[in-house]
């Protein structure tokens, strides 16, 4: 392969932004999910944390093989994703987004006071197993999938769903099932994308997956739009390269997140990718 | 040992229902999962600190800070809350946006004053400890303790029995009914934010004093326990707060005595979690039509 050299500098220099594009893509891709079908999850760094630990321990306790270690990733966020979404999703929205933002605080307590989950030090050493393809494939993959069902009888159920609850009720919609099947699709994205971000970074802490991080991801959900699939992830290209250029201090990526949530609920509803998908009439 | 566990509970309780009287109270009248109450609690601590290094008592620290917190909550509330009322979008929203807030304020009072713990003056509160039959509590403590009833005692009073609280309560319960007969609702809105406010910083205050720690992120790291006690209490119920408050202080600090400190928070989930699939209403709620 004859990569010029200047590209091949480039891509080295920015090693960390390209994979940190993929994965935040992903994870925009989850908070999708679960506010296309009008809920709100505050657990995606959660989810993510779950699924970048129990990675990572698989990868360094039992040297599991990394092909291994991905299906176990999104099982045990899923778990608690049915733990916390079961009752919740009977109750009003609020009641989903309280208990989710208690799953990523306890969690960090957990990690941080358990030391064979590598306690306040976090795990150091994972090697760097996940392939730069394999982040951008499994992209393209839930895009394409996202993009399908956006289109078919459920995305347009989904929707209903979100536009007026009752009436998506009244024609037969069975939204329970919805919302916990959108939920448990979220998690295991999400765990997908820790379990990848964990395998090319080489430590994970306690501290990573806590309040701050859940935040942010959903700000490229709402920065982008949930119009379509496409709209999310532009939203985590945006907030992930905006702060690069900045090369501004931490908290001022913080402050940015914050203000562009505030910004996009108050004047920009629909989000910055207003373009609906269209689909056929049924 | 027992006796001193138990007592130590209850006082860490009190710091617990003390944070979420102000949050519950938000929620009752407002609807509003206001995620920006843990920077009111933070902000209070922060004005406190300022008055005392500038000589300042704790007699003035307290109303100043409390007097801030209550202005921040109004500002707030009208800057980001108004607009969605009157638009009428989702609960949600509100959250999405009040959570966007919280973020930013935190990040920035960080970038400003730095993320250092800071400490208010120990000639502010006699740090000495009293000692009865063997069971130590210090006057923060007790101070706290103290304020918590009386501050939910008052509130209790204000909501039910004043004719201030007549108009908080028809505002609570169908906001357009109460505007028809006459009640100026963006009043009744201001001022339950103001209280709130008020509640957070005085909280945040006394908890800084009796953890003997102040940083940005403080009202952040009383969150879970606001969430679990609300929930417990039963979202927007006063009296369940207090009751929730101190029950959650007690069985944490037995689990901490007897399994493992590191399981505190796990055991406070576990709490919320349980009681969303037992009594989503809370303790004292009465089950509800649900609305969808």
């Amino acid at each position: 392969m004859s990569v010029p050299p200047w590209l091949s500098d480039l891509f080295w220099t920015y090693q960390n932004v390209v994979v940190s594009l993929g994965v935040n893509g992903l994870l925009a891709l989850s908070m999708y999910v679960v506010l296309a079908a009008g809920q709100l999850s505050l657990g995606q760094a959660a989810f993510m944390g779950l699924g970048a630990y129990a990675s990572a321990l698989l990868t360094l306790r039992l040297h599991a093989p990394f092909w291994a270690v991905l299906p176990a990733a999104m099982l045990v966020p899923v778990a608690f994703a049915l733990l916390v979404g079961g009752p919740t999703l009977r109750l009003a929205g609020v009641y989903l987004a309280i208990a989710t933002i208690g799953l990523g605080e306890v969690l960090r307590a957990v990690y941080l006071n358990v030391d064979a989950l590598g306690g306040a030090l976090g795990l150091s050493g994972i090697p760097e197993a996940a392939p730069l393809w394999l982040i951008y494939a499994l992209l393209a993959a839930a895009l394409l999938v996202f993009w399908r069902i956006g289109r078919s009888r459920v995305g347009r159920a989904m929707e209903a769903m979100r536009s007026d609850e009752t009436a998506a009720l009244a024609m037969g919609v069975n939204v329970r099932r919805y919302r916990l099947a959108t939920l448990v699709a979220s998690a295991a994205l999400a765990g997908l994308a820790g379990a990848l971000s964990a395998h090319s970074t080489d430590f994970i802490g306690p501290n990573d997956y806590g309040f701050e991080p859940a935040v942010s991801i959903l700000s490229f959900a709402l920065l982008g739009g949930i119009g379509s699939p496409i709209a999310p992830v532009v939203g985590a290209v945006v907030l992930t390269l905006l702060p690069e250029l900045m090369r501004g201090f931490a908290e001022l990526r913080l402050i940015l997140n914050g203000v562009v949530i505030v910004l996009a609920v108050l004047f920009l509803p629909r989000g910055l990718v207003a373009w609906r998908m269209r689909r056929r009439a049924a | 040992m027992l006796p001193q566990q138990l007592v130590n509970g209850v006082l860490l309780g009190a710091t617990y229902a003390l944070f979420a009287l102000g949050f519950t109270l938000m929620f009752g009248v407002l609807r509003v999962i206001n995620l920006t109450y843990g920077f009111y609690f933070t902000a209070g601590a922060f004005v406190a600190w300022f008055v005392t290094r500038a000589g300042g008592g704790l007699w003035l620290a307290l109303p100043a800070a409390a007097l801030a917190s209550g202005v921040i909550a109004v500002v707030v509330d009208a800057l980001l809350l108004t607009r969605l009322r009157r638009a009428r979008a989702d609960e949600l929203a509100s959250l999405m946006v009040t959570l966007g807030a919280v973020l930013a304020l935190y990040a920035a009072l960080a970038a400003l004053l730095g993320p250092d713990i800071r400490r208010l003056p120990p000639a502010v509160l006699g740090n000495e400890a009293i000692s009865l039959d063997g069971v130590r509590v210090t006057q923060a403590q007790l101070l706290i303790l103290g304020a918590s009833v009386v501050l939910a005692g008052g509130l209790v009073w204000l909501v039910r029995f004043s004719r201030l609280g007549l108009a908080i309560r028809a505002v609570a319960e169908n906001p357009d009914a109460a505007g028809l007969m006459g009640i100026d609702t963006a009043r009744v809105a201001a001022l339950v934010s103001f209280v709130s406010g008020t509640l957070a910083g005085a909280g945040g205050v006394l908890i800084g004093l009796a953890f003997n720690a102040i940083h940005p992120y403080m009202g952040e790291a009383m969150m879970l326990r606001g969430f679990v006690v609300v929930i417990l209490g039963g979202l927007g119920d006063i009296f369940g707060a207090l009751v929730a408050g101190l029950l959650l202080g007690v069985i944490e600090v037995l689990t901490a005595g007897y399994l493992a400190s590191g399981l505190k928070e796990a055991v406070a989930f576990a709490i919320l979690v349980l009681v969303l699939w037992t009594r989503p209403a809370g303790l004292f709620g009465r089950p509800v039509a649900r609305r969808v």
